[in-house]
């Protein structure tokens, strides 16, 4: 069998890895983590001409990729490097959500977005969600020819800067039921949206977004009333493959520096590296990373597919990333002591995305038990 | 103070109110439970003592700075000249000096007996002039003084040539640098000696007889290093925030996945809190504590760690924003439905907790060390 990337992906991969390592050292993100918009619109501009968003398109959408190892590809290398720019949130949720159900109108927004002009924000989550993409209480409701929207939208990341708003609400059902779901393209600046904006752990920055009778268009409606449910689902899982990439790459960075360290730093004479209680845990790392690596490649082999498969491996990797992450995180900063508890030492921001990945679109509990679920249905 | 105290260990308590705090248990006569009666203590046994950190902690009183009180003192009651003890102890229990500890340097961790930092009289014999950095150094922003370990001769074996001198913060030649550690917390700094003159009358005990001080320290440090009041405390918090959390429809305590999480560790903590109490009533009948402190360490952290890792799992995505307690101002305006405060900023804080004060590690070789007589 052959695991190679394609000629293409390798070409992205190295540029992106190359461009990366250049522009985007530990200084320059620090420097971005203090900013008050919590990212760099120089660099947002220079990765889009690299075609770092168009590779997370496919080539109807106007991109150039699209595929769960074109977005594998594209975040592992983000990971790496602890990049904080949302590209996750503008391209693979709400611009993705955008291309998948779009009309002529709407689907001008995604060459916007792949050329790097414009910046979305999927607002779905709200504050008694927690993981469940289906407890929608957000409401929906036609009056003439309007549609007014009502609710609370909780932790929607890039939520300041979007352009766009890509809103779910329920046009009718319960919160749990996943028909009744639709979605909304609102423009940021609408009546009766209101955003209060905080800056995240592990960086970048989201908002409470409020929605007190916002009037909009029924063109505004993302595809068909009440049928978003599985495009949400399957772009959720898109921003899973990716999350789980970008995991990776953090985590490639923080076996890396790990590995540095226990070579460099000398106690008792020698190297700590050389003491078999490191060195053990340190294996233990490493076997830990070959079982995420291959996690992501079944989660993004398998995002094309159909339902069920798709969506067993999506929370078999959550599962996985979310363990083997915690352990190398801990680990990593444990056998560096207290150098990298530091906030200017490149693995306390790594361990933070590592980390924090686990808060959104579910943790590895809940991925666990989706897992089961699914494997029994 | 409880508020500020509530979940979060005290992080976001000021200089001010852990001298008041100090203030109000010295007047109870509550501030030195662990020191003889002779100079001004309570001289509480283990196990008086015990019921004293449990019920503060479980009031979420804020925590005794242990520098002076806890560390200090008993070398200075032990090794100290009489002169020191009754100079420096009455100003400890006035409030008038704030100690920090100068030990760990940057290639001084895990192998504290490495350490560089030279302390060399002067021709007069009147000082030593000290030369070096300490890193680590918890609180030393608001410290006036600070205890150090400094080489005094570097011909010998390196355990037989450090000393343990006082120094005063403000003398020409020092500077404290903060360190800000992941989660934004200013609680720890660097302190830089150029050239520093301190008194020989500020050495204590002999000269280059410092490591069996600091030896005699680190058992002291390691008293109510199980935390068990701590992790009392923050298993409450956890389960306040998962009865608040829904998940699917229903509140996330009654999640089996999670209710197991929380289960495993209350198991683990219910034996170790009578581990604890073991151990705890052993010391008060005058058995001197041995490689079982070494083990509360390691299974303490462990636990403390663990229920700072569910804390921020029950807070789910509202675990995300940067709210810390050390940070002024930066949980103002945050979302928190949960009242959940700043459980992933705690979780990253309290990886400390299995690196100093003797790492996991150290605590481990020990036990293997002792136990198999190696």
């Amino acid at each position: 069998m052959n695991f190679d990337l394609t000629e293409e992906r390798q070409m992205l991969q190295d540029t992106l890895r190359r461009f990366l390592r250049e522009r985007y050292d530990t200084a320059t993100r620090n420097q971005i983590l203090d900013s008050a918009t919590g990212m760099s619109a120089e660099i947002w501009e220079q990765l889009a001409e690299l075609g770092v968003i168009g590779a997370l398109f496919t080539e109807e959408q106007g991109g150039f990729g699209g595929k769960g190892f074109d977005i594998a590809v594209v975040f592992e290398e983000l990971g790496r490097a602890g990049v904080v720019e949302p590209f996750l949130d503008t391209a693979v949720l709400a611009g993705g959500l955008v291309a998948d159900l779009g009309n002529a109108d709407q689907l001008a927004h995604v060459e916007d977005i792949i050329g790097g002009a414009c910046q979305m924000a999927f607002a779905h989550g709200e504050p008694t969600s927690r993981y469940d993409l289906n407890r929608v209480q957000t409401s929906a409701k036609m009056d003439g020819d309007d549609i007014v929207l009502n609710g609370h939208k909780a932790v929607v990341v890039n939520a300041e800067a979007a352009h766009f708003l890509v809103v779910s609400a329920r046009e009718s059902g319960q919160p749990g039921e996943d028909a009744g779901i639709s979605l909304f393209v609102v423009p940021a600046d609408t009546k009766g949206v209101t955003i209060q904006g905080y800056a995240l752990l592990a960086g970048g920055r989201a908002a409470e977004v409020m929605l007190d009778d916002v009037r909009l268009p029924a063109s505004a409606r993302l595809g068909k009333p009440g049928e978003a449910f599985a495009a949400i689902e399957a772009r959720v899982a898109a921003a899973n493959v990716a999350q789980c990439a970008e995991t990776l790459g953090a985590m490639e960075t923080a076996t890396r520096l790990t590995k540095d360290y226990l070579m460099t730093r000398k106690q008792f004479g020698r190297p700590i590296g050389t003491f078999q209680a490191l060195a053990h845990r340190m294996s233990d790392l490493l076997i830990e990373l070959e079982q995420a690596r291959s996690a992501v490649i079944n989660a993004a082999g398998h995002l094309e597919a159909g339902r069920k498969p798709r969506e067993i491996n999506i929370s078999a990797a959550k599962n996985l990333m979310g363990r083997a992450g915690r352990l190398v995180a801990e680990d990593s900063i444990q056998m560096h002591g207290g150098i990298a508890m530091t906030q200017e030492y490149e693995l306390a921001h790594i361990a933070k995305r590592i980390t924090m990945a686990d808060h959104r679109f579910g943790d590895t509990d809940y991925h666990l038990e989706r897992f089961i679920d699914f494997a029994a249905a | 103070m409880q508020d500020k105290v509530a979940g979060t260990d005290g992080d976001g308590l000021t200089k001010d109110d852990m001298e008041r705090w100090h203030a109000i248990l010295n007047a109870q006569g509550w501030l030195v439970p662990n020191w003889p009666k002779k100079f001004g203590g309570a001289e509480w046994n283990a196990v008086q003592r015990h019921i004293f950190e449990e019920e503060a902690a479980a009031a979420n009183a804020p925590r005794i700075v242990p520098f002076g009180f806890g560390m200090l003192a008993p070398v200075l009651q032990k090794f100290g000249s009489k002169e020191q003890n009754d100079y420096w102890l009455p100003r400890m229990l006035n409030g008038d000096d704030w100690w920090c500890q100068g030990y760990s340097e940057p290639g001084a961790g895990s192998d504290l007996a490495s350490l560089k930092t030279t302390a060399i009289k002067n021709e007069e014999g009147t000082h030593y002039i000290v030369n070096g950095q300490k890193t680590w150094t918890t609180l030393g922003q608001h410290a006036n003084m600070i205890f150090c370990l400094v080489r005094t001769d570097k011909d010998v074996k390196q355990q037989e040539g450090i000393s343990f001198l006082l120094i005063d913060m403000n003398t020409p030649g020092i500077e404290v640098r903060p360190i800000i550690l992941l989660d934004g917390a200013h609680e720890v700094n660097e302190v830089w000696f150029t050239d520093v003159k301190v008194p020989v009358e500020n050495l204590v005990g002999e000269e280059n007889k410092g490591w069996t001080y600091a030896k005699y320290l680190l058992t002291h440090e390691r008293t109510n290093i199980a935390g068990v009041g701590f992790s009392q405390a923050g298993l409450n918090t956890v389960k306040r925030l998962a009865r608040a959390e829904m998940s699917n429809g229903k509140p996330l305590i009654k999640n089996p996945y999670f209710a197991a999480r929380v289960a495993q560790v209350e198991i683990d903590l219910s034996a170790m809190s009578t581990t604890n109490l073991r151990i705890i009533s052993k010391a008060a009948a005058g058995e001197a504590p041995g490689v079982e402190a070494s083990m509360l360490k390691v299974k303490g952290t462990i636990i403390r760690q663990e229920i700072n890792d569910l804390a921020r799992r029950a807070a789910g995505a509202y675990a995300m924003p940067f709210a810390s307690e050390a940070v002024e101002g930066s949980n103002a305006g945050l979302p928190d439905p949960l009242g959940a405060g700043p459980v992933a900023a705690k979780y990253f804080n309290n990886r400390k907790l299995s690196i100093f004060g003797g790492s996991n590690e150290i605590q481990r070789g020990i036990i293997a060390k002792v136990s198999m007589g190696g």
